[in-house]
């Protein structure tokens, strides 16, 4: 059992190490940083003297080393776009990418699962196939696609809904959330809805598919035999069963919750990371590019660390296994 | 002659004639990639020959609507160009970046994944290392990355002309993991039989038992694998382009055609970004549903 965790917590120490390293090639390697940060017109000394200010002549390991020590405390200098320091761009833009992952995830859990149970109850019925169809089109529609409809349809004719933005923010020490007021939650609306989208319809695939095999399992038929309603079969016994899968993909699915913020947040101009981050690409500012990719892989390592450690405790398998190695 | 009457008799076409839905999606497929192909020919307009484009055709609606043009068919852009001939144009260049990149990942995954599973060792841990690390992150997420960095290796302004084969090179290296997995896995099963061991003791090379022995032994799995990754090619060179990072205006795919079109959305111009929109969104879904039917029909296991 230990094995198995110090192998797992071995495997994620070496992503983040091998992501870093990459960001340090990107930060280094890739484009002169002295170039990217001045203008033409400044002079050979001065770019010399910023050169050593920065630290950009000492050897490589002296500057991996302090590259690795500053990711450690998340200092990734100044971005090349904004002139400010990464950190502070990039605490300043988090909040609205969270928020809106959250409710694009509440959104999806909240629908998904009734829809799934519905459907994998159900699966002859009219409605379950027409989620089947739909959710094969919504599967291969690109998000940005579904995002421009629903601003076609809710901000320009309809004209219910706001089509770019936060709307009114509140700050609460150095959070700025969008929870509080009316416009906020609105602009929220939309968006998170695009984002949902595609883990509503997995989510709810994958408790339909779960849901059919439960159905045909001997206690579900025995729950039927003494008697228990309907309802309490459906919910109490077999939907219950089919969580544990759907808990852990909803947790590995945060993951690209976040990383397809990125195009939710282009479509509707939502000041939040992954828009800094498309700028960031657009511009070649890799002060940013290295945070965020830091950032991502820190959220994906972790929470691919905690499913694996939360199988370690829900399933036995695992744990008689190594104990066998 | 006798191919064809395999083809006509096989298992494949029988099932391809009682899918309807893979029939509608091959016949989408097909037409889209006809008008494609046949582009110059066929299109009523040249939309980047600018000498023939007139502002003031702007912004006409489609051909039904009241103020439509004969001439333009489903409306015309911002620029005075035919949606239509856009669209022709736009397919053209979004399959062409999806076949390239889907090509290039093939080359690398199926390489890397006979390398691995021929020869084990470190080897095979260091790129199933490398698997596992870049399979941490969405294949989107990667190909923003290598397409930043390419832009920044390139230097800002001269990424122009060459932004073609950077979507390509960036699609195309954050789709070869599975290739590289599958490949890998059933190659380490084919290095044990005999045809291998008697391959190597009529002293062929190993690089000569991996790419003609072994490879079209592996390949099956590769191509379904394929037209399913050939769907989330499209679906990511239009995401790109959409976000900015793609193809330029200047010579559009159908998901560059959405951003550009999607500014006149607000002022009810909503066929410059419908049309185009229509395009990609069938190209892609119809692609989906072959690729689907052709994993089904290939492998009853794993319906």
């Amino acid at each position: 059992m230990l094995h198995y965790v110090l192998k797992r917590i071995g495997g994620a120490i070496l992503v983040l190490v091998v992501v870093a390293l990459i960001a340090f090639v990107l930060f280094r390697f890739v484009g002169d940083p002295i170039n990217q940060m001045v203008g033409q017109d400044v002079s050979v000394a001065d770019r010399e003297r910023l050169r050593q200010m920065l630290g950009l002549d000492d050897s490589i390991v002296v500057q991996l080393a302090r590259f690795l020590w500053n990711a450690l405390h998340f200092d990734f200098g100044v971005s090349y776009q904004f002139k400010e320091k990464v950190t502070t761009l990039v605490a300043a833009r988090f909040p609205a990418t969270f928020e809106l992952s959250l409710a694009a995830s509440i959104f999806a859990i909240v629908v998904g699962i009734p829809v799934g149970a519905y459907t994998g109850i159900r699966p002859k019925a009219l409605m379950s196939r027409a989620f089947m169809a739909l959710s094969l089109i919504g599967v291969s529609l690109p998000t940005f696609l579904i995002g421009i409809l629903l601003i076609y349809v809710f901000a320009v004719r309809l004209q219910w809904l706001p089509s770019y933005g936060r709307g009114e923010t509140v700050q609460i020490g150095f959070w700025r959330t969008g929870f509080l007021t009316k416009s906020g939650l609105a602009a929220l609306v939309m968006p998170s809805i695009t984002l949902g989208l595609f883990q509503l319809t997995l989510i709810a695939r994958l408790v339909r598919a779960e849901m059919l095999e439960v159905m045909r399992a001997d206690f579900i038929r025995f729950a039927r035999a003494r008697g228990l309603s309907e309802r309490a079969v459906n919910f109490r016994h077999a939907l219950k069963n089919t969580l544990v899968p759907v808990v852990t993909i909803i947790g590995l699915q945060i993951g690209s919750i976040v990383a397809f913020s990125i195009i939710t947040e282009t479509v509707f101009q939502w000041p939040g990371m992954g828009l800094l981050f498309i700028t960031s690409v657009q511009n070649a500012d890799i002060p940013v590019m290295a945070a965020y990719l830091m950032m991502v892989a820190i959220i994906f390592v972790t929470i691919n660390l905690t499913v694996d450690l939360l199988y370690l405790a829900i399933d036995p398998r695992i744990r008689l296994g190594s104990a066998q190695a | 002659m006798n191919r064809l009457r395999r083809i006509l008799g096989s298992d494949l076409l029988w099932s391809f004639t009682r899918s309807p839905g893979a029939m509608i999606a091959a016949t989408v497929a097909f037409g889209l990639c006809l008008c494609a192909l046949f582009a110059p020919l066929i299109a009523p307009q040249n939309p980047f020959d600018l000498a023939s484009l007139d502002l003031m055709d702007a912004r006409d609606p489609p051909v039904w609507l009241s103020g439509g043009d004969h001439r333009f068919l489903l409306g015309s852009d911002s620029q005075g160009r035919d949606i239509l001939s856009a669209i022709f144009f736009g397919a053209r260049i979004s399959i062409g970046v999806s076949l390239a990149s889907v090509a290039l990942a093939l080359v690398i995954g199926v390489s890397l994944g006979l390398v691995a599973g021929y020869f084990g060792g470190r080897v095979e841990a260091i790129v199933m290392r490398a698997a596992d690390v870049q399979l941490t992150f969405p294949a989107i997420l990667t190909a923003l990355l290598i397409n930043g960095a390419a832009r920044a290796v390139l230097g800002p302004g001269r990424v122009a002309g060459s932004e073609f084969w950077v979507l390509v090179i960036s699609i195309g290296l954050s789709f070869w993991v599975q290739y590289a997995r599958t490949v890998r896995a059933s190659t380490l099963v084919e290095r044990h039989k005999d045809y291998v061991a008697a391959a190597r003791l009529i002293g062929a090379s190993a690089p000569r038992i991996m790419f003609t022995h072994v490879l079209p032994n592996v390949l099956g799995p590769v191509l379904v694998i394929a037209t399913i990754n050939l769907a989330l090619a499209i679906i990511t060179e239009a995401t790109l382009s959409f976000l900015g990072v793609g193809l330029p205006p200047s010579q559009p795919s159908l998901g560059t055609l959405v951003r550009t079109g999607n500014d006149y959305l607000m002022s009810g111009e909503w066929w410059i970004v419908f049309f185009p929109g229509v395009a990609l969104a069938a190209l892609a879904l119809s692609v989906n549903i072959i690729g689907d039917w052709l994993r089904d029909a290939l492998n009853p296991r794993l319906r």
